[in-house]
């Protein structure tokens, strides 16, 4: 490794993210919880016992739990239909909270800022900030500011950090997926992804392109409410490298196979319009309001209901099964009947997106 | 969705399939001259729906892949000239040269943009007068008329900061190379359906005419190349080589004449080096002297070292159809997309990339 450099493909979220994350962070940061691989830290409450990675014995209390995670938000453009990069990076931190089933509290704001930005720009994304945390019902409650010389930041980069709580009845990760279980998503695919590479290029089309970004906790605890405990195994939500690479790492975190429907995954026309001009794959273009759960069969009909019934969620849908066969490997039945895989994004298909 | 939905009816595949397993009776090995075909193929399945006796080989028909390591490496020697700022189409950043990528080169400090046309080339020439600003020209007849105007356009500007370093190719020669090796024994040809729109269908009548091979010219739907797997299953059965156009909605028998003239205003028919194919006379395109100085290779004088071969990798045997991508040794174990080592890995429409993301076997 010693004569590599950082390529931009290492933090496309595709192959290279993982082996830069595997060979290198995980390696010298190698604790249990980390290791995980999860949206978010699990972690147990100052005071009180137990490895949070590990479910409750039986005939013990349970505890409620810490989560806890950090994402960095350098998107390009700064404001784009649909959002702005402090609204993204008020619900990216959100959501990476709900995906570990917390209840999302209180979130931390470091700003990274170039000289010259204009101060009206600033004010915009901290005022959206503000009201994005406000509807999400949670706290931003630390911060800190940088100033760097003109060049050194491409105008505004933005890192959050946040804290939830997770109800002791809550058992979520990427390695609980089982055979058997009904692969839902929440929505269409590829909004987010396309509405920014679409701001880049130029392109317009008849329906305009609008990104998903939105808070997710709602929605979260909807769903959770409605299945019995323990019935929903993982949470994702697909951002960097899109659907397709969210469902290989639950495969191959869980051992398990995902066979997903091609027909079956909702994807809006503009999307596909504007992935068919560019050349891209909606599988593989980031969303930034959408999850991606992993239900237990004798709960999934409940799940799909609380999902529909949620504004976010009106175009939900069943997309897929976990099998046992193929473990590690995503299979796509494609519109026309025959299988094939579907891989995880390699390289970059976009530029800096989230 | 209009214009994509009717071109993926299951329906209408059933029964182009249907006619296709009826009307063949002997084994028949096609290839699909583009890059584009291979994966429309591979990504809708299609090869798991034809009967096991149509062999379907990818060919030459990536412009990114048949690019020779010698051209890679002058164009990343480019790369490096103080200063200039180089820019070229998305898979060519990433495409291994004898040592590095233009990727590699960007990492090292090097200028290297990527964008989707080449007036978005004269676009950063344009805002960065004090500066060069090469594009690098891959592709077929279907890119060269959009670089051959860009040129146009640069002269019309006077805009005297923009040059092109041409590495375009011309298909049907390659395909006669490919004939003329007799290598492998074809009984058609899925014709390129983009380049077909450009060059017209009747561009193709050498082949039933010369080889007595039938072209079925192709779209990228399924069902545009299922049909066309119809026609030329239809044509070898009946013993009667022609050319069929399954993509009428874009190919006419004469193509599209503004594009010819202005590539052939602009550009002149050289012979050119083919990964796989060596030198193949007459099917390069080289800037004509009258626009010498938008020439990059006349402008930029750039030693790019000695030409070294990537070692065991097969992407020359697989541009000429000789092996399917899985019978490369290196094949999903050295030679990843991850860490390509030959091209056909890495582009959007090389072979190899198209079986390792889509044609591994699901179980």
């Amino acid at each position: 490794m010693s004569d590599e450099v950082i390529l931009l493909a290492h933090g496309s979220g595709g192959k290279l993210s993982h082996d830069l994350v595997e060979r290198l962070f995980l390696r010298h940061f190698d604790n249990p919880t980390l290791l995980q691989l999860d949206d978010a830290a699990v972690l147990p409450m100052p005071g009180m016992s137990g490895p949070a990675h590990q479910p409750p014995r039986a005939g013990q209390p349970a505890n409620p739990r810490l989560a806890f995670t950090t994402d960095s938000y350098v998107v390009s453009p700064l404001f784009f239909p649909g959002g702005d990069i402090g609204k993204l990076a008020v619900c990216g931190t959100v959501n990476d909270l709900s995906m570990s089933g917390a209840r999302p509290l209180w979130l931390s704001a470091g700003f990274i800022i170039e000289e010259g930005l204009p101060l009206a720009d600033l004010e915009r994304i901290v005022a959206s900030m503000a009201s994005t945390a406000e509807e999400a019902g949670v706290q931003i409650v630390a911060g800190d500011t940088k100033v760097v010389d003109r060049g050194s930041a491409d105008r505004l980069f933005i890192n959050t950090a946040g804290v939830g709580v997770v109800a002791p009845d809550v058992e979520m990760s990427g390695d609980r997926g089982r055979a058997g279980d009904v692969v839902l998503i929440s929505g269409t695919i590829g909004d987010h992804g396309m509405t920014i590479m679409t701001q880049r290029e130029g392109l317009q089309f008849d329906s305009p392109l609008v990104s998903d970004c939105a808070a997710l906790n709602g929605m979260v605890a909807r769903l959770l409410a409605a299945v019995p405990a323990g019935s929903i195994h993982c949470l994702r939500d697909p951002t960097r490298g899109g659907l397709a690479t969210t469902l290989n790492e639950l495969a191959a975190r869980s051992g398990v196979g995902i066979e997903v429907e091609e027909m079956a995954v909702p994807v809006r026309d503009a999307v596909r319009g504007s992935c068919e001009l560019l050349g891209l794959d909606p599988f593989y273009v980031a969303n930034e309001g959408k999850l991606v759960a992993l239900v237990a069969p004798q709960a999934a009909s409940a799940a799909l209901t609380a999902l529909r019934a949620h504004p976010l969620g009106g175009e939900a849908n069943v997309i897929g099964q976990v099998t046992a066969d193929h473990p590690g490997r995503v299979v796509l039945r494609t519109a026309l009947g025959a299988r094939r895989v579907l891989d995880m994004l390699v390289g970059e298909q976009l530029p800096r997106i989230c | 969705m209009k214009y994509i939905d009717e071109f993926r009816d299951p329906d209408l595949a059933r029964a182009l399939l249907g006619r296709i397993e009826r009307r063949s009776r002997q084994p028949v090995r096609l290839m699909e001259f583009c890059g584009g075909h291979t994966h429309a193929i591979l990504r809708y399945g299609l090869r798991t729906l034809l009967p096991d006796h149509v062999d379907l080989r990818s060919g030459p028909g990536c412009p990114v892949c048949v690019t020779a390591n010698a051209d890679l490496d002058r164009a990343i020697a480019l790369a490096h000239v103080p200063g200039l700022i180089l820019t070229t189409f998305g898979d060519m950043i990433r495409v291994p040269g004898s040592a590095h990528t233009l990727q590699d080169a960007k990492a090292a400090g090097a200028d290297v943009r990527m964008v989707y046309s080449t007036l978005d080339a004269l676009k950063v020439a344009r805002v960065n007068p004090d500066r060069q600003v090469v594009f690098l020209g891959v592709g077929f007849e279907t890119t060269a008329p959009t670089v051959a105007a860009a040129i146009a356009q640069a002269e019309a500007q006077g805009l005297e900061n923009f040059s092109v370093l041409s590495l375009h190719k011309l298909t049907p020669p390659a395909t006669r190379a490919i004939l003329d090796a007799g290598e492998v024994q074809l009984q058609g040809i899925i014709g390129p359906g983009h380049v077909t729109t450009i060059i017209g269908a009747d561009a193709w009548q050498f082949l039933p005419q010369d080889y007595g091979v039938p072209l079925a010219v192709a779209g990228f739907e399924p069902l545009d190349i299922l049909r066309a797997v119809a026609d030329l299953v239809d044509m070898i059965e009946e013993g009667r080589p022609g050319i069929s156009n399954s993509y009428a909605r874009s190919v006419s028998p004469e193509g599209n004449p503004t594009a010819l003239s202005i590539m052939d205003q602009v550009f002149e028919v050289v012979p050119a080096e083919w990964r796989g194919l060596g030198t193949v006379p007459g099917s390069g395109l080289a800037i004509r002297p009258e626009y010498a100085r938008f020439d990059a290779g006349r402008r930029f004088e750039v030693d790019p070292g000695p030409t070294r071969e990537h070692r065991g990798c097969r992407c020359g045997d697989v541009l000429r159809g000789t092996v399917t991508p899985p019978q490369c040794p290196l094949f999903g174990k050295a030679c990843t997309p991850a860490r390509p080592i030959g091209p056909c890995m890495v582009s959007a429409e090389g072979a190899c990339a198209a079986f390792y993301q889509f044609g591994r076997d699901p179980l």
